[in-house]
């Protein structure tokens, strides 16, 4: 089980707290889509992704990041638990989606850089960041664990 | 993996423009891979202070970065460029190269923070290729 102190609860409902879904999942997933572009590969049913403007602009993807965004509400709220909070929702991207989990860590990586632009370097602070790493790794491990 | 022309010249402007806060991004990269990943403070046993912002911590992420920034001019030719740099690594410092990556993830995040209107995924992902294409020469000497 992960041992998370007072400051990492704290950073994280803080840093979490401060996120509008809308405005940082679409352009965490869009530059997941653009850095890594074969990560597109999951989302082909969205449209067609020629250039940086395509994916940007596309609403079914701004959706989509959303609804990812959502996902992860769901484990701010669940410290304590989150390989159960998780299971349901890794067993569904490794038996329907047939995501390669590597891809987690690259929006993970993502979604870090955004909250740095989107946050400024007096409210992210280094300790700060430490923290949400530590929450995004968990993550990832809790969305990987049901892949077989 | 490499730089297009288009990316080479996203490269050299962006970077253009952050080098002028060289010392602010080499200690706001520097302070946080040694917070993010503690594991990388054991190349720095030596010294007193590893806490963010400190002296040596300052000093020391200037002179990283300014290699990085340094590189963009012979960014046609990084391996002959960055060999006595990477024979350094390989033989003396012997770093493991596996935490290049953890410090070119933090000058990306340190660029986005400093530079938020300028970082756009155009200019992300041309400078994460150029980064990674740093690491790689700054590893061709280990074996």
């Amino acid at each position: 089980m992960v041992e998370w102190t007072d400051a990492e609860r704290e950073a994280i409902q803080a840093i979490w707290a401060k996120v509008q879904h809308d405005k940082v999942g679409p352009e965490a997933l869009g530059r997941a889509m653009i850095v890594y572009p074969w990560t597109q590969r999951y989302f082909k049913t969205l449209g067609t992704f020629t250039n940086a403007a395509s994916i940007f602009g596309n609403e079914k993807v701004a959706k989509q990041a959303v609804i990812i965004l959502h996902g992860i509400d769901r484990g701010v709220q669940n410290l304590d638990n989150l390989k159960a909070t998780y299971a349901d929702l890794s067993v569904l991207h490794s038996d329907t989606l047939h995501v390669d989990p590597d891809n987690f860590r690259l929006f993970g990586d993502c979604i870090t850089i955004v909250l740095a632009a989107q946050m400024g370097p007096t409210f992210f602070t280094a300790e700060r960041q430490a923290a949400w790493q530590k929450f995004v790794s968990v993550v990832i491990s809790a969305m990987s664990k049901q892949y077989h | 993996m490499s730089l297009s022309r288009k990316e080479k010249a996203i490269v050299k402007t962006f970077m253009g423009k952050a080098m002028k806060k060289a010392d602010e991004v080499g200690n706001e990269a520097l302070s946080r891979l040694l917070t993010v990943y503690p594991q990388t403070k054991t190349y720095f046993a030596h010294w007193k202070d590893l806490s963010p912002g400190s002296p040596a911590v300052r000093k020391h992420g200037l002179t990283v970065l300014n290699g990085v920034f340094d590189a963009v001019d012979k960014i046609d030719n990084l391996e002959v460029a960055l060999l006595s740099l990477s024979e350094l690594h390989a033989f003396m410092l012997r770093v493991d190269p596996a935490n290049f990556k953890l410090l070119c993830h933090n000058v990306l995040v340190t660029f986005a923070m400093l530079f938020p209107d300028d970082f756009t995924a155009e200019v992300h992902v041309a400078v994460d290729k150029y980064l990674a294409l740093v690491c790689l020469a700054l590893s061709e000497k280990y074996r």
